[in-house]
């Protein structure tokens, strides 16, 4: 029974272990792969519509929403301590450190993130990327490098619409709607926020993420197993695996920024 | 001086794939114990047996996307286990292989697939590789299909997509996974005179990995039939019609019992029917 356990732990642990394996020599294989500027640029920029522009309405969609719900609670807050002229900063600032790069993120990877992976499984299902690789040609530099930098160059992008749509939101509740002074809203938010601490800051995080999430989402794609089922959890994993990861670096990223 | 003698030697033999004591599994799974064959060139050799020996997994073998655990396979006698990753993407040029499902690039159309490996592969102009595109698909009958997205064709179309784009950079060896299978009267026509006519104008040399018996009979020169790890019989296919051992006779016939049993390997019949009562 002990040993069965103990079994089993050990060979889950290998299991881990070599997944992340494989998952980096993925990544290296991509990422420090010599590009090939005259075939990868066409490839990249399809990417970037498919991974980046495809997913601009949700984003926006997404960003009115929060920032008028941040608009809107941080007014009831201020409110009551007559600081009401503070909720430009609240706004701007909680968006900006963590819910624009945070969220934007998490929507990336169940957007973009699940889509890919699916993508890729069914690649593999239908012997494309084998078909690929007898060819002579390295699936790694063809499928998975320009999806991977398309990610990592549109989820930052992403995450400054985001933000903007945002404040623009919770401006639109605050001054447009409750009657906060449009003045105190943006002069406020002028003088506290710092371009280095809060906006660059922001960015670092959201370009982690963009890491975080496309390699979780192109190794569980290539590693499917190719059948209907393998396809359908590796797609949960992802957003699942995409989400936590996103979460827990999160944590860590503000604690090395802002703590202490 | 002797190096380059034996290099000469070995690329004027008329060898193109030498698989030497092939020990190979899969997990727990023995798949291959100590297998040899030869395919000669400009032949088609036939790899035949039963579903589930991992035929598809000798091409892949071959191939070099998975490594065996013993033994070697030469390939214009360079081990292709033993190549670094670079060799191994250029003497993949000059095979290719024609997957069981066609296995197109589904966000292409027919011409851009078989257009692929030209692009990826050379700087030629555009017009250029338009007619070689064109010439590929005349020889398998799909020319007008050109403007067509995989998912627009009938299998037996993909399969004849397929075979124009294995042939789009002229290689030396190309290797055929299950090409009659799923496939209608006509088209198994097609593809049976086109695996034929293929090898013989383009100087090919051609494996075929297959179990349907009377197909690989009429198109091969030469005929492996594989089970229980080994090659149990070889030759020509009149020799193998003439062949003593059961097991290939069973096999040739589609007899659905002898040698290799109707039962898959269970208790006695008797006994596990009384077990409840």
């Amino acid at each position: 029974m002990f040993v069965n356990r103990l079994q089993r732990l050990g060979a889950d642990t290998i299991q881990t272990v070599a997944g992340l394996g494989r998952a980096t020599l993925m990544l290296i294989g991509a990422v420090f792969g010599k590009p090939d500027v005259r075939k990868g640029f066409p490839l990249l920029i399809k990417q970037l519509y498919v991974v980046g522009v495809l997913s601009l309405l949700i984003i926006v969609v997404s960003g009115l929403f929060i920032g008028m719900v941040l608009g809107l609670q941080g007014y009831t807050v201020l409110v009551k301590f007559g600081a009401e002229g503070m909720l430009g900063p609240l706004v701007a600032l909680s968006l900006l450190r963590e819910l624009g790069p945070v969220v934007t993120a998490l929507l990336f990877a169940g957007r973009a993130g699940s889509a890919l992976t699916a993508e890729i499984g069914l690649m593999k299902a239908t012997e494309q990327i084998s078909s690929m690789e007898m060819m002579a040609v390295d699936p790694l530099r063809r499928i998975i490098a320009p999806r991977f930098w398309a990610g990592v160059i549109s989820m930052p992008l992403l995450a400054v619409v985001f933000t903007a749509v945002g404040i623009l939101g919770g401006h639109l509740v605050g001054v447009d709607w409750l009657g906060v002074d449009a003045g105190s809203y943006w002069s406020a938010m002028q003088a506290n926020v710092d371009l280095y601490q809060d906006v660059f800051n922001g960015i670092i995080k959201s370009i982690v993420f963009a890491f975080v999430v496309m390699a979780i989402a192109l190794h569980k794609g290539f590693d499917a197993v190719p059948t209907s089922e393998g396809i359908a959890k590796a797609t949960t994993e992802t957003v699942v695996t995409a989400s936590l990861a996103v979460l827990a670096f999160d944590f860590v990223l503000t604690a090395l920024m802002f703590g202490g | 001086m002797q190096a380059r003698e034996q290099w000469m030697e070995r690329i004027l033999s008329d060898l193109m794939v030498d698989i030497q004591n092939l020990t190979f599994s899969r997990g727990e799974r023995l798949i291959y114990d100590g297998m040899s064959m030869q395919v000669k060139r400009g032949q088609v050799t036939a790899i035949m047996g039963p579903s589930g020996i991992g035929k598809t997994t000798l091409l892949k073998l071959i191939g070099g996307q998975l490594k065996p655990e013993r033994g070697d396979i030469l390939y214009q006698g360079r081990s292709i286990p033993k190549m670094s990753r670079a060799e191994l993407y250029q003497t993949r040029k000059s095979m290719s292989m024609l997957f069981q499902s066609g296995a197109l690039f589904s966000e292409m159309t027919v011409f851009d697939n078989v257009a692929f490996p030209i692009r990826e592969h050379t700087k030629l102009p555009e017009t250029l590789i338009r007619t070689m595109v064109l010439m590929k698909l005349e020889a398998v009958g799909l020319r007008g299909a050109r403007d067509l997205m995989p998912s627009e064709l009938s299998g037996g179309m993909a399969r004849r997509a397929a075979l124009a784009r294995a042939i789009a950079l002229d290689p030396q060896l190309i290797m055929y996974d299950e090409p009659f299978a799923g496939q209608d009267p006509i088209s198994m026509g097609i593809v049976v005179k086109l695996i034929r006519e293929l090898n013989n104008a383009l100087g090919l040399t051609s494996i075929v990995v297959s179990h349907d018996v009377p197909e690989v009979m009429s198109i091969a020169d030469y005929v492996y039939v594989v089970a229980e790890k080994h090659v149990i019989g070889e030759g020509t296919p009149e020799q193998l019609r003439q062949h003593a051992s059961p097991l290939v006779q069973q096999f040739l016939k589609g007899e659905a019992d002898g040698a290799v049993p109707f039962h898959f390997k269970a208790a006695p019949y008797a006994d596990e029917l009384m077990e409840l009562l």
